[in-house]
């Protein structure tokens, strides 16, 4: 069925979070800025969801680079980049799954590795429901989406990823 | 029925209880905190499951334009927001006066929720459970979850992430978007499905439904292989409460409320939903947010009930398709008469579920009245409105009032895990009562008690999940409140003793 997609972008930008959760909004918010540069849907999809679901494994077929955007309670302000690999997730988990445990499903379902992935995790404090992002929160996603744009305008390398 | 799950007297604490605190649950949406109240013959006296609702949701809902909350409620719960999105919608049909609502948007509808109810299973399933149940319960717990379940049964996940993703699709035909849909409005809907999102989805139709029966068999083989575990493992006799359809068929959309006891007889039937207050009454406890609900006629003690799949399967006559009313016969075969009560059987009773939501969108994609005809009907506007839908988990209600300046004056909203609280407890103090020695917090234990909880898919708190924020802990404390034990979860994994840490404990 869907697993193969026809022809996708290049680049990936994947944030989630819950709109209504104060600074757990910071994903989706990050993914709405980014979308207001309106660059070339041939060269970028924005992807926003409330979690990472085992699905979005199929969203990572076909890509050459993804940023995983996310808030966090434990990164250092303002944000914190990590390169992320496949791993087989020992963590306690919710619904929700960690990308690294994503990208082990992609690996895992299709035999082969997964693009370059990359975690933005912009740092949050509040996530009480009701409330708005916190003032704090907002500076960090501004300086978040400094580093985000400067991934952006890194040139795609033109071999397609196996 | 038993009638003890009541605060704990401090002088019976003084008389030799003790109190077991694990917090949070793990693989749950959300967080929550189990406390085993102990004798002093270490026998499970209590259990409490403390569940974090969306305390709030309902004000912050008030003052809001009624247009507005359809869309809005979906942030309810990052699992099943469609559920909330047509449930909103159907109360504020009422309030628009669109009873009903057009054929069009009837059945557009039901696409969507039945996108919604197989999608959301299929996760449960393949995802939460399935480690547990293919693995076992004691297993290494980096092997218990989906990535180990993708390793060791490629097969299986590679079905249940399709599975998923086709869920996820018939969402997007007819919400507009994978998330944040607003398909749906008050009165109606705003969009057909599209000839090409049609043809895209029925071009797979018949693989999912031969997944989906794949996923029943794997269910029901599960039970053959090890009854005596499925049969007893957190069984709780219980009433039953959903929606059925008018002529007693299954229906996740809509109908009339039925409710059964543990025995299979009919307490109540044919009750419209606008009317569920003269039916349910929620008692309230000063150890938890989370309120109780219970059938008005049966009183507090007695009128407990659960809701969701297993109680679907055994409320309704008939399952209106045909291979799926094949599976829920054998299903009922199993109880060999009587109800099923066994708390791991709702995971058997789901995947037929997933099988019925299939057959019945492949019915209504060869339906034309999902590609054209009138999307949005009015009437006299009414100051209140409920809407009632079976979610994934269960009975969903939304109930509103809405001023003459169209602001929302009142909002109350009763979901699955709700009706389901006591029923949970129940529960997990049998699994507790068979499970905990009493003198050590095992991690064993911990993982017995999430599978009990786990079956019931509660959904705790919804969609906050940032980095690094689920640890699990547990304490034993003593009739004094001396800390004899505490185990410690962390995010990756360990499990530690640790006594030098303060305790939080429950009140």
């Amino acid at each position: 069925m869907t697993a193969q997609p026809a022809s996708v972008a290049p680049l990936l930008v994947f944030g989630w979070g819950n709109l209504s959760r104060g600074d757990d909004a910071l994903g989706p918010l990050c993914i709405e800025h980014l979308r207001d540069l309106r660059m070339p849907a041939a060269r970028v999809e924005y992807l926003d969801d409330y979690q990472l679901q085992i699905e979005h494994a199929l969203d990572l077929v076909g890509r050459q680079r993804v940023l995983f955007v996310d808030a966090s309670l434990s990164c250092r302000a303002p944000f914190e980049v990590t390169p992320l690999r496949a791993v087989q997730d020992a963590s306690f988990t919710t619904h929700a799954m960690s990308p690294q445990a994503l990208m082990q499903v992609f690996r895992d379902l299709r035999g082969e590795e997964p693009p370059p992935c990359t975690l933005l995790a912009i740092r949050g404090e509040c996530f009480e429901l009701g409330e708005p992002p916190s003032v704090g929160a907002l500076d960090h996603l501004a300086a978040a989406l400094q580093w985000a744009e400067a991934w952006l305008a890194t040139p795609v390398p033109q071999v397609a990823h196996a | 029925m038993t009638p003890s799950l009541e605060t704990a007297d401090p002088a019976v604490v003084s008389q030799g209880l003790r109190r077991v605190a694990i917090d949070p649950v793990s693989r749950v949406e959300g967080h929550g905190k189990v406390t085993i109240l102990l004798d002093a013959q270490n026998r499970v006296q209590q259990v409490r499951l403390h569940i974090v609702e969306f305390r709030g949701f309902e004000k912050f809902i008030e003052g809001r334009p009624y247009w507005e909350v359809p869309v809005m409620v979906q942030r309810l719960c990052g699992i099943c927001p469609v559920s909330h999105h047509l449930a909103a919608s159907k109360a504020f049909d009422r309030v628009v006066g669109a009873v009903p609502v057009t054929p069009s948007a009837d059945k557009i509808r039901r696409l969507m929720h039945y996108g919604q109810v197989m999608q959301s299973h299929a996760l449960h399933f393949f995802y939460l459970s399935a480690p547990d149940l293919l693995f076992g319960f004691d297993s290494e717990v980096n092997r218990r979850n989906i990535v180990g379940v993708a390793q060791a049964h490629p097969d299986i996940a590679r079905k249940g992430i399709l599975l998923r993703k086709f869920g996820q699709e018939v969402i997007r035909a007819t919400a507009g978007k994978r998330v944040h849909g607003t398909g749906s409005v008050p009165g109606g809907v705003n969009k057909h499905v599209s000839l090409e999102d049609r043809a895209l989805l029925q071009r797979d139709v018949a693989q999912m439904i031969a997944w989906a029966q794949d996923a029943v068999d794997i269910a029901k083989q599960l039970h053959a292989q090890n009854p005596a575990l499925y049969d007893s493992f957190g069984s709780v006799r219980s009433n039953m409460l959903s929606l059925v359809r008018a002529d007693g068929a299954l229906d996740l959309y809509d109908g009339v409320i039925r409710a059964r006891d543990a025995a299979g007889k009919i307490i109540c039937d044919g009750a419209s939903d606008q009317s569920y207050l003269d039916l349910i009454e929620e008692e309230v406890k000063p150890w938890t947010y989370m309120k109780f609900p219970f059938l008005k006629s049966l009183g507090a003690d007695l009128g407990w009930y659960r809701v969701g799949p297993l109680a679907r399967l055994q409320n309704c006559d008939f399952i209106p398709s045909p291979l799926a009313e094949a599976q829920r016969r054998l299903f009922l075969d199993w109880g060999k008469g009587e109800p099923i009560h066994a708390t791991l059987a709702y995971h058997w009773a789901r995947m037929i579920e997933v099988l019925h939501c299939i057959e019945v969108i492949k019915e209504l994609l060869d339906d034309p009245d999902i590609l054209s005809g009138e999307l949005m009907a009015l009437g006299p506007r009414q100051r209140a409105g409920v809407g009632v839908i079976e979610a994934p988990r269960g009975t969903l209600i939304h109930h509103y009032e809405v001023g003459d300046d169209d602001l929302v004056t009142m909002c109350n909203l009763i979901v699955a895990t709700t009706h389901n609280n006591q029923a949970m407890n129940e529960a997990v103090r049998s699994v507790a009562r068979q499970y905990l020695d009493g003198r050590e917090l095992t991690e064993g234990l911990l993982n017995h008690i999430e599978v009990a909880i786990r079956a019931y898919d509660p959904c705790l708190s919804c969609a906050t999940h940032a980095l690094g924020q689920m640890p699990l802990d547990v304490a034993l404390v003593g009739p004094e409140g001396e800390l004899i034990d505490r185990v410690v979860k962390s995010h990756d994994g360990v499990f530690l003793h640790d006594l030098g840490s303060p305790v939080g404990l429950p009140t």
